[in-house]
Parts: C-alpha cells; structure tokens; sequence
C-alpha cells in the first residue's frame, strides 16, 4: 500500500498552520535592549564599591538577569511551548553539576598539591 | 493536493519546495528544526561549561592570581564590547521578527546591522589582542608583562607577581578567543541567512533558519554576558 503524503501547498489560514504563532512586538524587544544596558552599567559601577566577596555573587546575579532576559524575550522563551525551556534548564542543571563535582574535589585536594609544589 | 511518489526526483513536486516531504506542515517542520537548534545549544552550553569549570577551579583555589591579574584589562572595551552583543542581539530578534512578518527588506536590513555589530565586536577584541601582545601578557610562561602595562594603575600593581599568574590569561585567551571563533561561525551562518532572504526563500508561514541563526547567536551573546563579569569586572 503505497504512502500518501499530504502536504499543504497553499498557506492556509487556519492558524494551527501557520509557523510560530506570536510575534513578539518590537516595542517588548526595545524595552528588554533598555533593560541589558542599564544592567550592564550597573555591573560595571557595582565594581567600584567595595563589597568583599558579594562583588562577584553580585556579578553573577546581575548577570543571571541579563541571561534571564535574552532568554526569555529575545530567544522567545517566554511566548514558547515549555519543552524548549526544559531543553535550557537540563543543560544548565548538567554545567552546575560538571563545576559543583569538581570543585568539591578541586577544593579538597588543593591543599596537598599546593604544599607539595612548594616543597 | 495530494499526489503519490511516483515522480521524477528531481521535479517541481508541485509543493512548497521548502517543506520537507517527511512533515505534513511548516508548523510541525518549524517546530522539528527549533527543537534541534534547542539540543545543540545545550551541547555548546556544555562546551563552554567545561572552560567555566577550569575558570571555577583555579579562581577558588588562587584567588590572588585573579585579583592581581585582572587589572590588565581594560573595563571600558569590555563594556563597550557587551553594549555591542546585546544590541546585535537586539537587531537579530529584529531580523526574525520582520520575516515573520512578510518584511524580507527589514529583515535583510537587521541582519546586516547584526553583522556590523558582529564586525565592530571583533575589531575591539583584536584591538585587545594586539594590546595583550605587545604588553606581553600571554599564557602561562609566555606571560612576562612590560612595565607599562597595568591598565588600571593603583598601588598594588607594584605588588610581586603572583606565581603561575600567566594562567589567567591562559583561560582568557582560551575562553574569549573560542567565543570569538564563535562569533565567527555565527557572522557566516547569518550571512548565509541574508543571501536566502535576499534571494525571497522566507515568508511568515517559513522562516525557520532565520529563527535558528536568530537562537545561536543569542547564545553567543549569553556566554558574553557571564564572560564579562567574570574577567572583567573582578574586583
């Protein structure tokens, strides 16, 4: 029996068949390029305060936002089936596992390399 | 229509000669390719992991090497270099919009200002490259840095060398210039992008490759957004 393929030769305008179904609007993508700007002075300024150690968990959060925001508007995310997040969120649950592990061991054994190459 | 497979394989098959015989819509064959684009991005997200993890490793454990080092490089370009990734970003989202919405000239308008921006973002960092060799601040034993060469000229910059302090800048050159190489391959994929949308392949109902180059560049910019902080903003 041989196989019949349908395919649509004409667009249609039934939406299930149209490509993605939102269009984010320029005013969203001009709004979030504001965002990351302002964000990234903040970054910058934040180092001229001195915070101790909070410098770099401040760093990272600031960027973590920023990472956030291009994710999620400008990489559609947001307007997105979740599966695509999923796909994001295993890929970073897997590099944080990669650079927890090693550090536990990196931390540990540090002590013993560093007196050895002292020696 | 419908028809059988009975034609010549290479004739005008009577359909949409940019749908894929294996999908029965653009919507399934848009949705198909995303999520492949998807997986990839997590395989370079891993790539990139991995040089993080060198980053994570050497900074928990010399600490010193990284507060001593960083002064060699210069915050303003940084900064300039991040406005420079996010406004491509911005024009590459842009870009997809306008294809999504039957504009191919604004899309190909979009796309050549992410390209420019992708040029200027190289020429900073060759700027910066050029700067790195001749102050002679390379990696690990090639690291012997001239007198003038601190950016940032505070006190401590007299401060004794730190040993191994070359290995900053051997994860610097490592993960800035596989970024680089990065940006590289994403100019020519949105390059190729452009001649198709100048040659009128995309229209709202296929405009898949241009969402596709739209995502991994998106992620190029990403990495950027964790690599300045990291290198440049140490304080």
């Amino acid at each position: 029996m041989t196989h019949h393929s349908q395919h649509n030769t004409q667009p249609t305008s039934n939406s299930h068949e149209r490509g993605s179904l939102h269009v984010v609007p320029a005013s969203v993508l001009l709004a979030v390029f504001a965002a990351l700007l302002v964000l990234t002075f903040l970054s910058w300024a934040a180092t001229w305060v001195d915070l101790g150690v909070w410098n770099l968990w401040l760093a990272m959060g600031i960027a973590t936002v920023k990472a956030g925001l291009v994710a999620l508007y400008f990489m559609h995310l947001r307007y997105d089936p979740s599966f695509y997040a999923l796909v994001l969120a295993v890929a970073l649950l897997f590099v944080l596992l990669f650079v927890c592990l090693t550090l536990l061991d990196a931390v540990e054994y540090y002590p013993d390399i560093h007196a050895m190459t002292q020696g | 229509m419908n028809h059988t497979d009975n034609h010549p394989a290479n004739s005008d098959h009577g359909h949409d000669p940019f749908l894929a015989h294996h999908f029965s819509s653009h919507r399934q064959q848009y949705e198909a390719g995303k999520l492949g684009m998807w997986i990839f991005l997590l395989t370079e997200i891993l790539l990139f992991g991995g040089l993080f993890c060198a980053y994570a490793v050497f900074r928990a454990n010399r600490p010193e090497v990284f507060l001593w080092a960083h002064r060699f490089l210069d915050k303003p370009l940084g900064a300039l270099n991040t406005a420079v990734l996010i406004t491509s970003s911005l024009t590459m989202a842009l870009a997809v919009r306008s294809a999504q919405l039957d504009r191919p000239r604004r899309s190909a308008f979009f796309l050549v200002l992410t390209l420019l921006c992708a040029t200027a973002f190289l020429g900073v960092k060759y700027v910066e490259y050029k700067h790195k060799w001749e102050d002679g601040l390379l990696w690990v034993r090639q690291f012997r840095p001239v007198e003038s060469a601190a950016v940032s000229h505070d006190a401590e910059a007299a401060d004794q060398q730190p040993r191994h302090a070359g290995i900053f800048f051997s994860i610097y050159f490592a993960m800035t210039g596989l970024h680089a190489v990065h940006v590289l391959a994403g100019m020519a994929a949105v390059g190729w992008v452009l001649v198709r949308t100048l040659r009128g392949h995309f229209n709202s109902q296929y405009f898949g490759p241009v969402d596709y180059v739209g995502l991994y560049w998106h992620l190029v910019d990403l990495i950027w957004i964790y690599l300045f902080p990291l290198f440049y903003l140490i304080h």
